[in-house]
């Protein structure tokens, strides 16, 4: 399971206590630009935003996780019983809250119901997108119910794009978010692999990955609908 | 790397795969295959296939015949058998001695040593090459199965179907395939792969060869990449487009030169020139291979470079979108060569000649080819072995490839191509028959 965020850095102490004692890993960060840099290659598992001491900070970084294509979810905030009015019209920012000082079993308690509200605590992980499917446990990938035969870095370039959609990728970015380090052929390893991703899709899917000229790849539709632009190379 | 391993197994489960294929190559570029139970899978992942290397042409020490082949798991495929409804994997691999240690007698490792060399110096080689090879009606007899020529399209074309179901294996298995046409001899064809990364593109081109001979034999017909089939027609080549990368950066670029070409290009082309006729024997390495290097049929013969013109050694294209296609094209390998070696001494010239900064000639001009061979030497422009034997001997006196190739390749690789010659040498062909008995 890929990490929590937490806010800020560092955390109060007791956060960190029950987060350690419930088993959940979890990374510090200080503002919106650190989350981005830290964040995992499958994305946080959610966010546990104290707003406690600086309340503004706090309600900055939910804005920022939510205000994405893919907005991270669950976040629940911890705040003092003086702050309640501050949530008042945030109500999109958050999942859920806790009164400070909380008790470790109710934070470890409201943790686990959002974990199961949002799925991540049942069954195998699917991440869909039109008729793909991608079974996150299994490593196995279909369209339409036809079973598509992968290599790891297409399995695992697949996955990124399909829990990613709408968004443009630089290749850098997809190497180091996808590749990692020990990648052997350069960035143009990435524009490889899109050709071959795009032949194994086939003609009616290969258009998911488009090339955004000059910048890198995008897969499915941008959200501010700019069709017809940017085609997929032939 | 677990999680590789991981995708791999599960995968193997999953999709109810019983066989995994294990595919080497050897010292020749044969494909080696053998097949393993997903039973035995985690085993080879994690210690390789133990086998009997004497067994392997250009493997064999008798002393140390033993060999592990290692699989790869960032290579694993799964293929579709006609009529299987499971599919079977394949993955190429590595061979190891049985203390662990990769074995020099692998070209897979030899390619993979020289593309470390190359990285050392921030580069990544990049490598697309343009398969040519024939249909014929069986393997005994070149039999074309049709008369058309260069880019020729007729209505009943048998060889464009074989071509097109040809392409679809290809890019459902992670083949791309650039362009395809009718090449200009009867029943030749040509298939461009896309560029990748020169070790991908070996492993590529090994798995091109299989799927065109599968293909082909599955409707009844011969696919050869022999590389002069039939005397009069044009032979099969494997131009080869080359380019370096820095980074995202096309190394062999240089917007402000006259020919848009860096003094990285420049020095690498110097160097393929220079080392020409040393790499031959591995670029071109059949007796019949030099049947191809003749003039007359747009094989290279002189060593020399040119933008434009085709029958040059070196061709340096325009490039087509921008920078990033800055490329060289080397157009002596035919299609049977052993991949992973000629990629290694391609690449080996080319950097030997950026790193001692070999100046690169000028450009040939069109008028090369009706020049006397007095004016060619006035002129300092060299030829490419006439001959296997030829080729051998500027092979065995170059530090370059004895270097790259490594000594066991280097020495089992003349002892073998000697034999291969004078087997030829002692053979009375055909043509003496016909041009001596009647007459002599």
């Amino acid at each position: 399971m890929e990490p929590f965020l937490v806010f800020p850095d560092p955390p109060p102490p007791l956060l960190v206590q029950t987060l350690d004692l419930a088993g959940y890993s979890w990374k510090a960060v200080a503002n919106a630009s650190i989350a981005a840099q830290l964040e995992p290659p499958d994305g946080w598992s959610g966010a546990v935003v104290s707003a406690e001491g600086d309340a503004e900070g706090a309600f900055v970084i939910c804005r920022a996780l939510r205000r994405r294509d893919v907005p991270v979810q669950p976040v629940l905030v911890l705040v003092a019983g003086n702050q309640l009015g501050d949530l008042e019209l945030r109500e999109d920012l958050f999942d859920d809250f806790c009164l400070t000082p909380f008790h470790p079993k109710e934070l470890e308690a409201r943790l686990r119901l959002l974990a199961w509200r949002a799925g991540r605590a049942t069954g195998p992980e699917v991440v869909e997108y039109g008729d793909l499917v991608i079974n996150l446990e299994t490593y196995q990938a279909a369209v339409g119910g036809r079973p598509l035969d992968l290599t790891y870095m297409e399995h695992e370039l697949l996955k990124f794009f399909a829990t990613h959609p709408g968004k443009v990728f630089t290749r850098e970015t997809l190497l180091s978010r996808v590749w990692g380090y020990e990648y052997y052929g350069g960035a143009r390893t990435v524009d490889v692999h899109v050709r071959r991703l795009r032949a194994k899709l086939g003609d009616d899917h290969a258009g998911w990955i488009q090339t955004v000229r000059s910048v890198g790849y995008r897969f499915g539709q941008s959200r501010w609908g700019v069709g017809g632009v940017n085609r997929p190379e032939g | 790397m677990e999680r590789q391993l991981e995708y791999v197994l599960r995968t193997v489960e999953e999709r109810n795969v019983r066989f995994v294929r294990l595919w080497f190559t050897d010292v020749q570029g044969m494909l080696k295959s053998f097949a393993i139970t997903p039973a035995e899978l985690e085993d080879a992942l994690d210690s390789g296939m133990e086998f009997d290397g004497s067994c392997i042409d250009g493997f064999s020490r008798i002393q140390e015949s033993d060999m592990m082949a290692r699989p790869d798991p960032g290579t694993f495929e799964l293929v579709h058998v006609p009529g299987e409804e499971a599919p079977v994997a394949r993955m190429f691999c590595d061979i190891y001695t049985p203390s662990g240690e990769p074995f020099d007698g692998d070209p897979r490792y030899v390619l993979k040593r020289t593309l470390e060399k190359a990285r050392e110096r921030g580069f990544t080689f990049y490598v697309s090459p343009e398969m040519e090879y024939f249909y014929f009606r069986s393997a005994s007899e070149p039999i074309p199965l049709d008369q058309a020529s260069y880019f020729d399209l007729t209505p009943s074309d048998e060889a464009s179907e074989l071509r097109k179901q040809t392409i679809l294996a290809l890019e459902s298995m992670g083949i791309p395939v650039q362009y395809s046409h009718h090449e200009i001899a009867p029943s030749q064809q040509e298939i461009d792969l896309r560029y990748t990364d020169a070790l991908t593109m070996a492993d590529n081109v090994m798995a091109f060869r299989m799927v065109v001979k599968e293909v082909a034999q599955s409707r009844g017909v011969y696919a050869t990449f022999m590389p002069k089939p039939v005397a009069g027609w044009n032979g099969s080549a494997m131009h080869t487009h080359l380019s370096l990368f820095e980074g995202d950066v096309n190394a062999f670029h240089d917007a402000g030169d006259e020919y848009g070409l860096s003094t990285v290009a420049k020095g690498f082309i110097a160097g393929l020139l220079h080392h020409a006729k040393e790499i031959t024997a591995v670029t071109n390495q059949w007796v019949n291979s030099y049947k191809r290097l003749i003039p007359g049929f747009e094989a290279p013969v002189y060593i020399c470079w040119a933008r434009n013109n085709r029958s040059a050694l070196v061709r340096v294209p325009i490039p087509r979108r921008g920078e990033s296609g800055s490329r060289v094209e080397y157009r002596a390998p035919d299609p049977a060569c052993n991949p992973y070696l000629a990629f290694s001494l391609m690449l080996a010239a080319g950097l030997r000649g950026i790193e001692k900064g070999y100046e690169l000639p000028p450009e040939a001009t069109n008028n090369i080819y009706e020049m006397t061979p007095e004016e060619r030497m006035a002129e300092g422009i060299d030829s490419l072995p006439n001959s296997l034997s030829e080729a051998l001997d500027a092979m065995e006196h170059s530090d370059l490839v004895a270097e790259v190739l490594g000594e066991h390749v280097f020495d089992y690789f003349l002892r073998n191509k000697r034999l291969e010659w004078a087997d030829y040498k002692s053979y009375v062909t055909p043509f003496e028959v016909n041009r001596y008995l009647g007459t002599l």
